[in-house]
């Protein structure tokens, strides 16, 4: 058996992009793997078992290796299989995509989903806020197909499954434009032409669905 | 003539000591300059125009940000001398998920132990051990997190270790005594010498952590 051979099980939940963007590099590398649900917020016994410091979805499982951090997840997966690469070869590429591939699930999803439902200061000020962050990436992404370049890489797959089809589901539910075309042409474009890719197209959670499940979790987390 | 690698710092920041020990562990000269975070120098606000924050390494006029992701670049720039993360893909994964740990966990906790009183402080002091804990245990009986060979994972822990003399003098408690295992590795660390000249004098720190628990109303 070969390195990369094997059974691949990948436990995730519809709604996370945590478990979606781990379903894009999958299957744009076209590696076969079982799907394994979790109905959250109850944490199953097998998630409990797998991922017992975090709890969390998603959790990689390759033959006896466990998996858990979709950010790992992504390397291991690019450092497994080799074919279309997601992540650059050159040292200083590689630390930029895991530098922005940081701030958008650390700052971009604090923007855009934490301090916009809290709205501490208020609606108008939590989305001036976001938008300043916004910026950062639509300054990364002009004058480039994808922010990895001519295809899609690392940082296409960890935006793209936390900007259009999870945080932008919660601003339709609430009724508001966080980046609107005019201001955000570039990250407007890249949006567009990501719907096009076969292996992200099929990681796109339902609309509707998506828009309740986050009012849902929205008001979960204003209660907390 | 400017050197080829400069690291903008602060001397008891436990993420820039990361940095210092992962050049040092590669043999690679550098340029350390000290920032004062109240007024931070233009070559900091323009190096990390997103965040405005150290360390920042800077190798050949380009800005590497974030700890992690310095001491990752390095082991790939200057791969030849002690290798810092396995070459394994799963054993890599393992020491990166360990060091993601420490990120997510430590900051907080340690920030309520020395910077809070009161509820607060027991809470922050409760979550701090139980971190520890979970450090000591992955440790086990190992002479460093990755096994023989001091790596990542040692890295990302030891600048803590400075501030466990404030942590035990504000939080009233013993960190040996509930984690006799980790002081024993952070001894060990502390022998050698990429560490011992990354880490500044505890004492020092103490003082640090006092003058910040003045600015926050604590003492």
């Amino acid at each position: 058996m070969t390195e990369n051979e094997g059974k691949v099980k990948l436990l995730g939940c519809w709604a996370s992009p945590f478990s979606r963007r781990v379903e894009m590099a999958l299957k744009l590398k076209g590696i076969p793997y079982e799907y394994l649900e979790e109905a959250l917020p109850n944490k199953s016994p097998l998630l409990l078992e797998l991922n017992p410091i975090h709890k969390k979805v998603p959790v990689l499982v390759h033959n006896d290796k466990i998996l858990p951090e979709s950010h790992l997840i992504l390397e291991y997966i690019d450092q497994t299989w080799s074919n279309n690469p997601i992540l650059p070869q050159d040292p200083y590429e590689k630390s930029m995509a895991r530098f922005w591939a940081k701030f958008i699930d650390e700052q971009i999803l604090t923007v855009g989903f934490r301090s916009l439902v809290k709205a501490e200061k208020g609606r108008e000020v939590a989305i001036e806020e976001a938008r300043e962050k916004f910026a950062f990436l639509e300054k990364e992404v002009t004058g480039k197909d994808f922010f990895g370049g001519k295809t899609i890489g690392f940082v296409d797959m960890v935006a793209g499954s936390i900007i259009p089809f999870c945080l932008a589901r919660l601003w339709e539910g609430m009724r508001i434009d966080v980046i609107p075309e005019d201001e955000f042409p570039e990250l407007n474009r890249w949006i567009k032409t990501l719907k096009d890719i076969e292996s992200v197209r099929e990681c796109i959670p339902h609309r509707e669905k998506q828009i309740e499940h986050m009012m849902k979790v929205s008001e979960r987390y204003k209660l907390a | 003539m400017a050197k080829e690698v400069i690291l903008l710092d602060f001397w008891p920041s436990m993420y820039g000591m990361r940095t210092r020990i992962a050049l040092r562990e590669k043999g690679v000269d550098f340029e350390y300059r000290d920032e004062n975070l109240r007024e931070k120098s233009p070559l900091l606000l323009q190096m990390n125009p997103v965040h405005k924050k150290i360390p920042v390494l800077i190798h050949n006029g380009k800005p590497v940000c974030e700890s992690a992701i310095q001491v990752q670049y390095i082991d790939e720039v200057w791969p030849h001398k002690n290798p810092i993360l396995p070459s394994d893909p799963y054993q890599r994964a393992q020491a990166r998920f360990w060091v993601d740990f420490i990120d997510k966990k430590m900051y907080e906790a340690q920030r309520k132990v020395y910077a809070t009183k009161g509820e607060e402080q027991e809470t922050g002091k409760k979550e701090f051990i139980e971190i520890l804990k979970t450090l000591e245990s992955e440790l086990g009986d190992k002479p460093y997190f990755g096994g023989d060979d001091f790596g990542y994972v040692d890295i990302g822990l030891i600048g803590f270790y400075t501030w466990f003399p404030g942590y035990e003098k504000f939080g009233n408690f013993s960190i040996e005594a509930e984690c006799p295992k980790l002081i024993a590795w952070a001894k060990r660390c502390m022998q050698r010498e990429s560490v011992a000249k990354s880490l500044p004098d505890p004492e020092k720190v103490v003082e640090f952590m006092a003058m910040l628990r003045k600015k926050f109303g604590v003492e």
